[in-house]
């Protein structure tokens, strides 16, 4: 009987690396959009600078980039 | 499809039997897609990211979609498992009645048990007593389903787990109603995903099955691939069926495990989809019900371990466990009364169908559909559960 462990080491860290990436990536972007909601001029209240509408905006786009990068990925290397 | 070697009057009492097998291996492959669903859709259903009605169509053409995506896992069952020299189509059909009792009576339960395990325990059984314990490669079995369904469940609940718990501290502060929004729009498209997903895993299953059938009738030769009409037959039956809704399972799933959030159901579903996409690529065919569910207890433990009800998740353990076992024994029984003749392999598909349709019966007694899947409260399971666990 032969185990795989190569194959199966490279499931577990590919699975765990893209299933955290794609949501912690998601939430980035949903952190940059909350900036478009609530634009604060003055800043917010404990005084530090805060993610303006635009800022926000442009962190969304790039999480959601990489995300949909990553899923590419995942369909170009499963299909070939 | 051309024809094989064998002889002429061999081939013809074979084509029938070939026959049976092959559709009985499609109604099985329905009632994969049906008991399913929930693996995809009960986290969107329950968080309303998608009415149940659009839920099952999308999944199910992503499920006809994923069935041409891969056919590894499909190799891994049409050669290797059992020793596809010594078993007959009639040993494959007793195997796959094995598979479909099991899956009727987990589906009229509301259990999530894995179908592929029925498959393979139902296999498994009819392998044994037709050909006995050489015919079966039992280290195949443990490195090939054994362990990976030992791994993925856990590897999936802890991807979820890390994911839910940094989805929540990331988006603490950020504006509730876009966080909201945000993941259920998510859910859309990892749902989508996980659809997939169990196309490319359990549609090959079936196609695995069909191919070793037609490899022991000497239609193919040994270690030959799916040919493409049995991948699209197989794509075609999981839609079906996935579209007819499995609607117990969807509110085992989405409502009875967790209460679920979205972002917790984008969690357990982008977690889901990464287990079984990297896993059916390098040819484990893990069982992407336990893979799914796994992702969901994760998902629910990642936000607040009491969110969890583990007793709901406990009877889902012992589901899993009983699976490949009680699917052998009902497969080993199949075996032996069809291997009396035809009057036996007869015998086995009326006694199978009338307790299918028995348990379309018994489910018509307390029907759940797509109307009132998200309804618990009338559901007497839910009642024993301690109250304070729910909210």
């Amino acid at each position: 009987m032969s185990i795989d462990w190569g194959s199966l080491g490279l499931v577990v860290a590919v699975s765990l690396a893209a299933g955290v990436a794609v949501v912690v990536l998601v939430s980035f972007a949903l952190v940059g959009l909350s900036a478009r909601e609530h634009p604060r001029p003055g800043g917010p209240d404990d005084g530090a600078p805060s993610l303006g509408p635009r800022a926000g905006t442009a962190v969304a786009v790039v999480c959601l980039a990489a995300v949909v990068a990553i899923v590419a990925h995942g369909l170009v290397v499963i299909a070939s | 499809m051309a024809a094989g070697p064998a002889e002429g009057e061999k081939r013809v009492d074979l084509s029938l039997i070939v026959i049976v097998v092959v559709v009985t291996a499609l109604v099985f492959d329905f009632t994969n897609g049906f008991h399913d669903t929930a693996n995809a859709m009960a986290t969107s259903i329950a968080t309303r990211a998608l009415s149940p009605r659009t839920a099952v169509l999308i999944a199910a053409v992503l499920n006809v979609v994923g069935a041409f995506l891969s056919v590894e896992v499909a190799r891994t069952i049409s050669s290797g498992l059992v020793d596809e020299t010594r078993i007959s189509p009639v040993v494959i059909f007793a195997g796959l009645i094995g598979a479909i009792i099991w899956n009727l009576v987990t589906w009229l339960l509301g259990l999530p048990s894995s179908s592929s395990h029925a498959l393979f325990g139902g296999l498994i059984g009819a392998t044994l007593v037709a050909a006995g314990l050489g015919a079966v490669d039992f280290g195949a079995v443990f490195s090939k389903v054994i362990l990976p369904a030992v791994v993925s469940p856990v590897l999936a609940g802890i991807t979820a787990l890390i994911a839910t718990y940094l989805a929540y501290r990331t988006t603490a502060r950020a504006d509730a109603g876009t966080v909201r929004r945000g993941f259920r729009v998510g859910q859309i498209g990892t749902a989508s995903m996980v659809a997939l997903a169990h196309g490319t895993s359990d549609a090959q299953k079936t196609m695995g099955v069909i191919t070793l059938t037609l490899i022991t009738a000497g239609v193919l030769a040994p270690d030959s691939g799916p040919p493409f009409w049995v991948i699209l037959a197989a794509g075609l039956a999981i839609g079906l069926g996935t579209y007819f809704g499995g609607w117990r399972i969807i509110r085992t799933l989405g409502k009875r495990v967790s209460e679920i959030e979205t972002p917790q159901g984008f969690a357990a579903e982008a977690s889901t989809t990464a287990v079984i996409l990297t896993s059916s690529h390098l040819g484990f065919a893990l069982s992407t019900t336990q893979v799914a569910t796994g992702s969901i207890v994760g998902a629910g433990a990642g936000r607040r371990l009491a969110a969890v009800r583990w007793s709901v998740a406990g009877q889902m353990a012992i589901a899993w466990v009983l699976t490949l076992p009680a699917a052998a024994v009902v497969g080993a029984v199949a075996a032996w009364v069809s291997s009396t003749g035809t009057v036996g392999t007869v015998l086995v598909a009326v006694v199978a169908i009338a307790l299918a349709a028995g348990i379309y019966a018994a489910s018509r007694l307390r029907p759940v559909t797509a109307d009132n899947v998200n309804d618990v409260d009338d559901d007497a399971a839910v009642r024993h559960e301690p109250a304070v666990a729910a909210r």
